[in-house]
């Protein structure tokens, strides 16, 4: 793998550059991550893609996050890379039902259909959208999939009437109720050491085991 | 493959490769050079061509699709059976039911079925097709294909490989032939 230029460099860099824009970066996994306020979001976006030291000329991702339990439920994340620096960089912001994200697609072409996705399954609102429709699910859906509170099931489902000769829309109705099982996998469950295991566990200091004779 | 050219009886029973069937295939193409025609039962030739020219609607919706063309292909060569791919619903006979039926497909998809022309059959292929599957809570796929349309042949999978699918045209055929008659 190529060499990736040092992502704290970038990101103090940028908010040398930004100052006030950026609330706060932190690097998780070797990946920079700008948290940006709403208001700042297309300046910042538009700076990462024109600096000479950035050129992150890719949108590669626009998506959202349902956090129920935040003031500000939604978190819209934009994901960029910069062929020319080699390097990553994940700028989110937080919204809520209310409140629209400005729209992206006046800097990345590509953000408009993602941003349909995000209203279509979150409900986040972006303001100056060209064309803010729902995009995957059905026609005349109501409500958002993704977030939290929506039920697994949905509201409809979907049968031949035979008498209306077409197909038609029902209250959902389940012959046997989801399921939900609380046991662990067998992979994180595992809390004491597989057999056979206990040499690496023990490492390459611990004297292997002898047997009396 | 271990599919034997069966040939059918005047009766309907199917006979295998050996004396019996030599012998009736013998008797066949004598009378062909004596009298120039034959006589046969005309349900049991309208099944016989139905059974040898099933051209499928080609319905793929996900991964199940990939091992109907499997089917399709080189190796196993349903051309063999006549099973031809068809591009259009008025050209075909059956249509295969490969993958994950949605909510926004099933109306377009009863649509394809009501341009089929009769007699038509339908194939459920895989576990989404027939119940939903891994998808059958989800709030946007329809449990089950019989829910829209009815279905003759369920094959079981996930996905079925191209064996099981072939084995469930070649149920059909079967179930055309106990079943087939001139008017539906």
């Amino acid at each position: 793998m190529a060499d990736v230029q040092p992502v704290g460099e970038i990101g103090d860099y940028i908010a040398d550059k930004l100052s006030g824009a950026i609330t706060s970066q932190t690097i998780a996994g070797g990946e920079l991550t700008l948290h940006v306020a709403p208001d700042a979001l297309l300046k910042v976006l538009a700076t990462l893609r024109d600096d000479i030291n950035c050129q992150f000329k890719q949108l590669v991702d626009v998506c959202g996050v349902d956090y129920p339990e935040r003031e500000k439920r939604f978190e819209v994340v934009y994901h960029l890379l910069s062929m020319a620096q080699n390097a990553r960089v994940r700028v989110k912001i937080d919204t809520d039902e209310v409140t629209p994200v400005p729209s992206a697609t006046g800097i990345f072409s590509s953000a408009g259909w993602w941003e349909r996705e995000a209203w279509d399954l979150y409900g986040i609102l972006f303001s100056d959208h060209p064309d803010l429709r729902r995009i995957l699910t059905d026609y005349g859906f109501e409500g958002h999939p993704l977030r939290k509170d929506f039920p697994l099931t949905g509201y409809v489902e979907v049968r031949y009437d035979d008498e209306q000769k077409r197909v038609v829309y029902e209250p959902v109705k389940l012959t046997q109720e989801f399921r939900t099982f609380d046991f662990l996998s067998p992979w994180e469950g595992m809390t004491r050491p597989l057999p056979g295991d206990e040499k690496a566990e023990a490492g390459e200091d611990a004297e292997p085991e002898k047997g009396d004779g | 493959m271990g599919i034997e050219p069966m040939v059918q009886a005047p009766g309907g029973a199917l006979i295998p490769p050996g004396a019996d069937q030599d012998a009736l295939l013998n008797n066949v193409t004598q009378t062909m050079m004596d009298k120039g025609f034959v006589v046969a039962q005309l349900d049991n030739l309208v099944n016989w061509a139905r059974t040898g020219s099933l051209w499928p609607m080609t319905f793929g919706l996900a991964c199940c699709a990939v091992e109907m063309m499997h089917a399709y292909v080189s190796r196993y060569d349903l051309d063999r059976f006549g099973v031809v791919p068809r591009p259009s619903p008025r050209q075909s006979d059956v249509i295969i039911v490969a993958g994950t039926l949605t909510n926004k497909m099933a109306p377009a998809f009863r649509k394809v079925y009501d341009q089929m022309a009769e007699p038509r059959y339908v194939i459920s292929m895989g576990s989404c097709a027939n119940g939903g599957g891994y998808y059958h809570y989800s709030y946007s796929v329809v449990r089950g294909c019989d829910r829209v349309v009815p279905v003759d042949i369920y094959v079981p999978g996930c996905p079925p490989t191209a064996e099981a699918l072939i084995y469930g045209i070649l149920q059909l055929q079967k179930k055309i032939r106990r079943t087939g008659t001139l008017w539906r």
